[in-house]
């Protein structure tokens, strides 16, 4: 009679779970301005070199952590999707590495970007590097086309 | 205990291992199922790599993506003194609710061998972060409730008193128990040039109000055996392997605080994220004083599922 009581309870218990977990997941925000998640980057972060700017890998292996860990909410040629907005538009491309990596690093936890500091300081800053790259093939073509593999 | 009442014990045994040993075979089906269960999704869902630290009892800050499901599976086997060994298991469902609140719920069972098999409970964990961005050192405020039996043995946590011998009981008697109980952690965690250090202290409270608040602690570091990805996708990579160690035990109660007659391990732990979304984990734990076991051999496989939340939301014909 105990045992049955206890999983009674573990069913209510996860039928909760599921309900207050999946209720409290907002849609992100992709229209919040760039300006306004840029604005509070601190200053020191804003001049940070990247310094695997001259790795000729990082692009590469950058592209390849995008692909595992930014794709599914910046779609997979950045151009953005309904969960996070596009890293390729004029807003993005502004940021100095500095402050690209700072925002990567702490997220923008309230319009439901995890901060990726879980990722080594050299992985964050490869994903720069391929981000930089990305911005730099889109001026040159104009075009808002899937990234190309370095 | 004397003679007659170590054979009131055995006869008790028989009896009732005969009992469980249906609804025991079941929670082993129910275990078993979920394991394969975890394998036949991980083949079809969505595929999100987990970037796991190998930290199996102690926390460290960073939370599940929103709207990312984590399902995991571990076992520990663990040596005991003076009764049967045993290997306890448990399934956890982790969601990152929003990016600074996951959620987790767990179901516990166990085997002790020559006894029987348990369903022990569950657990609803919840994990906040209370600042927005990263910081020197970085806080998360830990709350959960547990609704398990005392034939409970995954120790995923050491609080209190908690002594080997607790667990020396058979299934029969230990079951007969059961706890209701809030835990709280302070997660404190930083990252530092590749290296993670992160401590736990903790305080339960068991609800019956007879019961002290009960502390205990948990401290990890680990770090990737490579800080640089490598340009192509690989499984056998350095990047993809995660080394730690672990540090928990009990620090007593309310009415005696400190390290008498309390347990403590050291466990070395590794996580091996591979590049289709799968993590295992391996930690052998080393009890450091002759209350602790002697060995808690852990493994875990998980798998993490993105926009599990969305998927979800759309079969109940939400926007997604």
């Amino acid at each position: 009679m105990k045992k049955d009581k206890a999983f009674v309870m573990a069913a209510a218990a996860l039928l909760f779970f599921d309900v207050t977990a999946l209720t409290q997941q907002r849609r992100p925000r992709s229209d919040e301005p760039i300006e306004v998640v840029f604005a509070r980057v601190p200053e020191k972060a804003h001049v940070k070199r990247n310094p695997l700017e001259d790795d000729p890998e990082a692009a590469a292996a950058g592209r390849k952590l995008f692909e595992q860990h930014c794709a599914e909410c910046h779609g997979e040629a950045a151009d953005g999707s309904m969960r996070g907005p596009s890293l390729r538009d004029g807003g993005v491309q502004q940021g100095t590495p500095g402050e690209i990596f700072w925002i990567l690093t702490n997220g923008v936890v309230r319009r439901g970007m995890p901060g990726w500091s879980k990722l080594p300081e050299p992985q964050r800053w490869q994903i720069v590097t391929f981000l930089r790259g990305a911005s730099r093939s889109t001026d040159e073509t104009g075009a808002n086309h899937p990234i190309r593999r370095p | 205990m004397n003679r007659t009442l170590l054979k009131a014990l055995d006869y008790h045994r028989g009896e009732v291992s005969g009992l469980t040993a249906v609804a025991g075979s079941a929670v082993f089906g129910l275990a078993r199922g979920g394991l394969l269960a975890l394998f036949a999704l991980g083949f079809f869902a969505p595929q999100a790599l987990a970037q796991e630290s190998p930290y199996i009892v102690t926390y460290d800050h960073h939370l599940e993506e929103p709207g990312n499901l984590e399902v995991e599976y571990f076992s520990s086997f663990g040596k005991q003194r003076g009764a049967n060994d045993f290997h306890s298991y448990w399934m956890e469902f982790e969601y990152g609710a929003t990016a600074w609140w996951t959620t987790e719920f767990y179901l516990d069972g166990q085997t002790t061998f020559h006894d029987s098999t348990l369903f022990t409970g569950f657990r609803w964990e919840n994990r906040f972060r209370p600042f927005r961005d990263e910081h020197f050192i970085n806080p998360l405020i830990y709350i959960e409730y547990e609704n398990i039996s005392d034939a409970d043995k995954i120790i995923k946590e050491v609080e209190g008193h908690d002594v080997e011998s607790d667990h020396a009981d058979s299934n029969a008697v230990l079951r007969k128990v059961h706890n209701h109980e809030l835990e709280f952690k302070l997660i404190l965690s930083k990252d530092f040039k590749g290296w993670n250090f992160a401590v736990n202290p903790l305080a339960t409270k068991n609800l019956s109000p007879s019961n002290p608040w009960e502390f205990g602690y948990a401290a990890g570091i680990s770090r990737p055996l490579a800080l640089k990805a490598s340009a192509n996708r690989c499984t056998f990579c350095r990047e993809n392997l995660i080394a730690g160690v672990e540090l928990y035990g009990g620090l007593g109660d309310t009415q005696s605080f400190g390290l008498h007659e309390t347990s403590h391990y050291l466990a070395p732990a590794v996580a091996w994220n591979l590049p289709s979304g799968w993590t295992f984990r391996l930690s052998p734990g080393l009890g450091l004083n002759n209350n602790s076991h002697r060995l808690l051999l852990r493994w875990g496989l998980s798998r993490e599922f993105s926009g599990f939340g969305e998927i979800v939301r759309s079969l109940f014909g939400g926007q997604s």
